[in-house]
Formats: structure tokens, C-alpha cells, sequence
């Protein structure tokens, strides 16, 4: 990830002036031994994941006692099925809509805390609130308010007219809907990143700017959104990330419905894994998503790498 | 290995020179940048006036607009804060007022009764299903620990070869589809006994926890100077006594935050326990989704579940607040 690597820092020379001497082979092991536990425990999941990488390979299911070597059949149903590309579409519909509205809301709120009135101290305490509630938790909570006859969220509304939405029973609302659940959940992730980012940033240019004389937005713009940007770019790639791959937000609160409109791709392998019982085919899905996550994760951590060393460059 | 420490005192003073300094860094939030916590607070408040007033603004422009964004920051916390209002409200409502009035009625604490009862109600035993969160999360956590912290160290005091690789790969499963391992691990557990079981949804919630663990407590580690572990090999200390003796009781602030927010990942964990469990190891992120089955909507018993289960994160939160920002950016804003 970004954080750069540590000095090496007590390292074996300075090791080896000590008193004890210990040979040299020995040194050198020592970071092994201390890591290779990790790593036992690391290869225990890589086995499973390794295992699963297998399977796909084989027509592994329930209703098959004699699974056939397949090859990568299952790959190309994937993508030669209509069904996949739609809870693709879905998925990419959900991870931008949820990381957008989230980076917006989220550094618009870190913003106004940041101006340190007593309201936002106070405020500030309990940002971290929706954050550590579990989101199959809070998926449960909104399905609650959001029922459309009994729920509180229409009886608010039915003054301006607006009661009896039906929020997750249309495909739309579905989307929208668990949408908003992950925006309530992660924003304040995005707000405390992108108010500790506010908090590091340099006071000159600021000073600079408000002695020329320059409005908010200027300020705003070419001033604090560019040097924020890194830290800000932090939380939407961990947003995107896990935005792609939700899956109790959606399993709580729509299942996936009304239809296939709310299926999203760990939806859609929890179905045909778990409920349909064809292990390979639902194993399939996750390797592609694991895949395509690996890529998109890859191509932001390298741009961030670019923008945080070009913000290293400014002097502060 | 036979030579002894010299003296005790050798051993109190690298360790209490240590305490002062990383109590030091730690004001700074632990970052070693120039513009960290400490310089900050001081330079807060005039870019907070720039934000403000734009360096234009009169006196009664920049009341009017502090107001405003007073008002905006209300109107996010309502939405932020609201629902778990209205759960405590549908928690302590009588069922037969359920769906009658909204706002004002008789409160009854019959849906906890009913709760936390061991399943009178349709057989749900949701306390059961608090314990055994309780148990395969410090489990996790505890296990993490044990493997994680070494691995931390030697991450943070010497790069060998493949060090940053390995790292990433650890890293790497935060960025794995967690269903990607689930389904070969439910075959697996069936095969092997696992499923249902505290030692299943243990080894398998290290994935949440261990990760996280070794992430952050690499940066503690690597915040601490090293001079100090050097100091006490000069006394005659072996790595062994130095890691455990000077270098561990300095990150411990950083190990009980860690394990509080690794606690609070592995217990709002849901895919695991719906998938490797039964009944048995059942933990209460699934457990409170079994109040809403059924064709009768028993909302108040949802919504006192959903609240019981939210407790120990949110209790465990509010006492690691500071080191929250840290450990949730997994070290990624300090770079």
C-alpha cells in the first residue's frame, strides 16, 4: 500500500555489535522465523483460495456426484451469460454511486468540522458513530424505517406528500436505497480521513491567500481540494474497493430483489454457490470479482503513488 | 544467552526514557511528518478563518455563514444519528402499539425480556449468539495477536528480501472478495468437522483480524527508535529479552487500540458466521437478521436485537476514539 517502506532500522550490523556473537545465517533467518507464522496462518487461506481456483476448473456442484474436468468452462459462461453482466452493471452502478456521494458528503463534512465552531467539536465526538455498527446491522435498521406502510420514513414524509414510497420494492428504489444505507454507514470513514488531512495541511498558503485577498472558492479550489486530494483519494480507492464487493448491505436489506435488480456480484455467487448449490460456477463469479478488484485496486494505488509524491513536492 | 542484564536499573532506563518518548509521539499522533497533530492544532484556526470568510467577508456575513454550515453539520448528524434514535424507540415500543402511533406511547422493556431470554420467542437464542461473538472474536483477535505482533516487528526493523511483498499479500486479503475463500472453506470445514464451530470461525476471522494487526502495529513499530532495543543489546539483553522487555510495553497503548478495533471488525463480521455456522457458533450480526423472517414483522424485537448486538462496538469505540483514525486508514494516510 502507500505507506512507504521503514528505514531498516536495527538491522543485522548494528546487531552484530552487540556482545553475543550469533553467526551470521542465523541473523539474517531471524525476520523469517519471526514472520513465518503469519504466513502458516496466511497459507492457510491461500490453500482454500487455491483450492477454490481448482474448482472452477471442475463442473463442481450438488446435483454432479462425478464432477468433470471442464477446463474454463465456467468462465466462459460467466461471461457469455446475460445474468453476469447485469449484476456487473449493478455492481458498478452501486460502487461509484456509493463512493461518489460518499466523498462528496464526507469531505463536505469533514469541511465544516474542520471550522471548528462548538457545534462541530461537539458533533466531532460522535461522527464515528454509524461507522462501528455493523452494516448488516444498520442494513436492518433502514429496512425497518423504510418500510413503505409501516415505516417511519414515509410517515415523516406524508406531510409534503411524498408518504407510501415504495423504497425497496421497485428496482430503482432498490438500488437507491442500499445505496443510502452504505452512504450512511461509510461516510463518516471519509470524513474523519479527509479531517485529518485538513488538519495536516500547511498554514502559509492559506495566510497567503487571505492576504491577496482571495475568495472561498478560489481557496477552496486551488488551494485546499489540490492538497487534500491525496488523503481524500485514500478513502474513496477503500470505499470503491469495498463497495465492490459488497454483500450484507444487500443481503439484508433487498436480497437481491425486487427481481435480479439489487444482485450484485457477491450476491449473485452467494446464489449459485450457496442456495443453488453449484459450488464452481458461483466460485467462478468471486474469481472474476477478486480479479477485477485486484486490477482497479492496482491501477488507483498506482495513481496515488504519482499524486502523493507530486504533493510531496510542494513545499511546505 | 547466559550473560545476565548488568544492572536492574540498566533495564528501568531504556524503557523509561522510551515511555517518555513515544508518549511524545503519540501527542503527534504517532506521525513522524513535521505537520502532524501537534503543529497542526496550532495552525487549525487561520485556515479555519480562511475557510470561513474567504478573507472578505464582513463580520455579519461570516455570523450568517457560520450559522449555516452549523445548520448543514445538524442536519448530517440527524441523518447520521436518527436511526439509531428510532431503533431504541421501536425497541421499547408494546407490540400491540407497533404500528398504531409513532411517537408517543407506553414504553416497555418486554423486547429485551423477549431478547435476551434465550429464545422464548420462536426459539431464537440470541443471547447465546451474543456469546459466541463475544468468545470467536477475542478468539480472533488473541490469535492475531500471538502471530501478528512478531510478524509486525520484524516488517518494521528490518527489510529482508520479499519483506515488502509479503506484506502486501497480507494487505491484499482486506482487498479479497470474502466469498472468494468461503465457499472452498465450507467444503473444507464440512469435510474437516469445522463448520459450526468456535475454532472454525476463529481461524477463519483471522482474515479479518490479522491483516489489520500487523498493518498498524508495523507502523508502531517502526515509530519506535530503534536505539532503544540497541541500547538494551548493549546491556547485555538478547533480541529476545529486548523485544519483550523494552520494545513491547512501549507499543502497548498501540497493541489495546488495535486489539479494540480488530475486536470490533471480527464481531460486525457477517459473511463468515452466515456461512460457516449453523447454530451452534452462530454469532449475532446473523443472529439479529433471524428476528425478521417469519410472516409476522416483529419489529420491535428486530430493532432491540439489532441495538444489543451494537453495544460492545459502539462501548469499545468510544474509548479508543483517538486511535480510531490510525487503525481505521490502516497507516495508509501516513506514507
Amino acid at each position: 500500500m502507500p505507506s512507504a517502506p521503514p528505514e531498516p532500522a536495527a538491522g543485522p550490523r548494528e546487531e552484530a555489535a552487540a556482545a553475543r556473537p550469533v553467526p551470521a545465517w542465523r541473523r539474517s533467518l531471524r525476520p523469517y522465523l519471526l514472520i513465518v507464522p503469519a504466513l502458516l496462518l496466511t497459507g492457510g487461506i491461500l490453500y482454500p483460495f487455491g483450492l477454490g481456483l481448482y474448482y472452477t476448473l471442475f463442473d463442481f456442484a450438488a446435483s454432479k456426484p462425478q464432477p468433470d474436468l471442464v477446463g474454463f468452462e465456467n468462465y466462459r459462461r460467466i461471461f457469455t451469460q446475460s445474468s453476469f453482466w447485469d449484476s456487473a452493471r449493478v455492481t458498478v452502478l452501486y460502487a461509484v454511486g456509493a463512493a461518489a456521494v460518499e466523498t462528496v458528503l464526507g469531505v463536505s463534512v469533514a469541511l465544516l468540522l474542520h471550522r471548528a465552531s462548538a457545534v462541530g467539536r461537539v458533533l466531532e465526538k460522535i461522527l464515528i458513530l454509524p461507522l462501528m455498527i455493523a452494516p448488516v446491522i444498520a442494513a436492518i435498521m433502514w429496512k425497518l424505517m423504510l418500510q413503505p406502510s409501516v415505516g417511519v420514513v414515509n410517515h415523516l414524509l406524508e406531510p409534503i406528500g411524498l408518504g407510501g414510497v415504495q423504497w425497496t420494492d421497485t428496482p430503482t428504489g432498490a438500488l437507491l436505497s442500499s445505496i443510502a444505507v452504505d452512504v450512511w454507514v461509510y461516510t463518516p470513514f471519509v470524513a474523519i480521513l479527509a479531517l485529518a488531512g485538513l488538519r495536516s495541511l500547511p498554514a502559509s498558503p492559506f495566510e497567503a491567500a487571505a492576504v491577496d485577498g482571495a475568495g472561498w472558492w478560489f481557496t477552496f479550489r486551488r488551494l485546499t481540494l489540490p492538497m487534500l486530494w491525496p488523503y481524500v483519494l485514500v478513502a474513496v480507492i477503500f470505499r470503491f474497493m469495498d463497495s465492490l464487493k459488497v454483500f450484507d448491505i444487500i443481503y439484508a436489506l433487498t436480497e437481491g430483489g425486487p427481481g435480479d435488480s439489487t444482485v450484485v456480484l457477491q450476491i449473485r455467487a452467494y446464489l449459485e454457490a450457496i442456495r443453488f448449490q453449484r459450488y464452481s460456477f458461483g466460485i467462478s463469479y468471486m474469481i472474476v470479482l477478486w480479479a477485477v478488484v485486484y486490477l482497479v485496486t492496482m491501477v488507483l494505488v498506482r495513481y496515488l503513488g504519482r499524486i502523493q509524491s507530486r504533493a510531496a513536492e510542494v513545499p511546505k | 544467552m547466559k550473560r545476565e542484564p548488568r544492572t536492574d536499573a540498566g533495564a528501568g532506563k531504556p524503557s523509561g526514557s522510551g515511555a517518555r518518548r513515544l508518549s511524545g509521539g503519540n501527542g503527534g499522533s504517532g506521525r513522524r511528518r513535521p505537520s502532524g497533530r501537534n503543529g497542526g492544532s496550532g495552525r487549525r484556526r487561520p485556515s479555519g478563518g480562511n475557510g470561513r470568510n474567504g478573507g472578505n467577508g464582513g463580520s455579519g456575513g461570516r455570523r450568517l455563514s457560520a450559522v449555516a454550515a452549523d445548520g448543514a453539520l445538524i442536519l448530517y448528524f440527524v441523518f447520521a444519528l436518527f436511526p439509531v434514535a428510532w431503533m431504541v424507540i421501536l425497541s421499547l415500543k408494546p407490540a400491540d402499539e407497533l404500528f398504531s402511533t409513532y411517537f408517543s406511547f407506553t414504553p416497555t422493556l418486554d423486547s429485551y425480556r423477549t431478547v435476551l431470554g434465550a429464545g422464548d420467542d420462536q426459539g431464537v437464542p440470541f443471547l447465546r449468539f451474543f456469546v459466541n461473538s463475544l468468545v470467536v472474536s477475542v478468539g480472533a483477535v488473541a490469535l492475531s495477536l500471538v502471530i501478528g505482533l512478531p510478524a509486525a516487528y520484524a516488517a518494521a526493523r528490518w527489510r529482508f528480501r520479499g519483506s515488502e511483498n509479503l506484506m502486501f499479500t497480507l494487505l491484499s486479503f482486506r482487498f479479497a472478495p470474502e466469498l472468494t475463500v468461503i465457499i472452498p472453506l465450507f467444503v473444507l470445514y464440512q469435510q474437516l468437522g469445522l463448520f459450526d464451530t468456535y475454532v472454525g470461525m476463529v481461524w477463519v476471522l483471522q482474515l479479518v483480524t490479522l491483516p489489520l494487526i500487523v498493518w498498524i502495529m508495523r507502523s508502531y513499530f517502526s515509530d519506535l527508535s530503534p536505539e532503544l532495543e540497541q541500547a538494551a543489546l548493549l546491556d547485555g539483553y538478547t533480541r529476545k529479552q529486548a523485544f519483550f522487555k523494552v520494545a513491547l510495553p512501549l507499543v502497548k497503548p498501540g497493541i489495546a487500540a488495535v486489539s479494540l478495533l480488530a475486536f470490533i471488525f471480527a464481531w460486525n463480521n457477517f459473511v463468515f458466521p452466515l456461512i460457516l455456522t449453523s447454530s451452534n457458533a452462530q454469532t449475532v450480526t446473523v443472529g439479529a437478521l433471524s428476528f425478521l423472517g417469519g410472516d409476522r414483522p416483529k419489529y420491535n424485537l428486530t430493532a432491540a436485537a439489532a441495538l444489543v448486538s451494537v453495544v460492545p462496538p459502539l462501548l469499545l469505540a468510544l474509548t479508543i476514539q483517538r486511535y480510531l483514525v490510525r487503525g481505521l486508514s490502516f497507516g495508509a494516510v501516513k506514507s
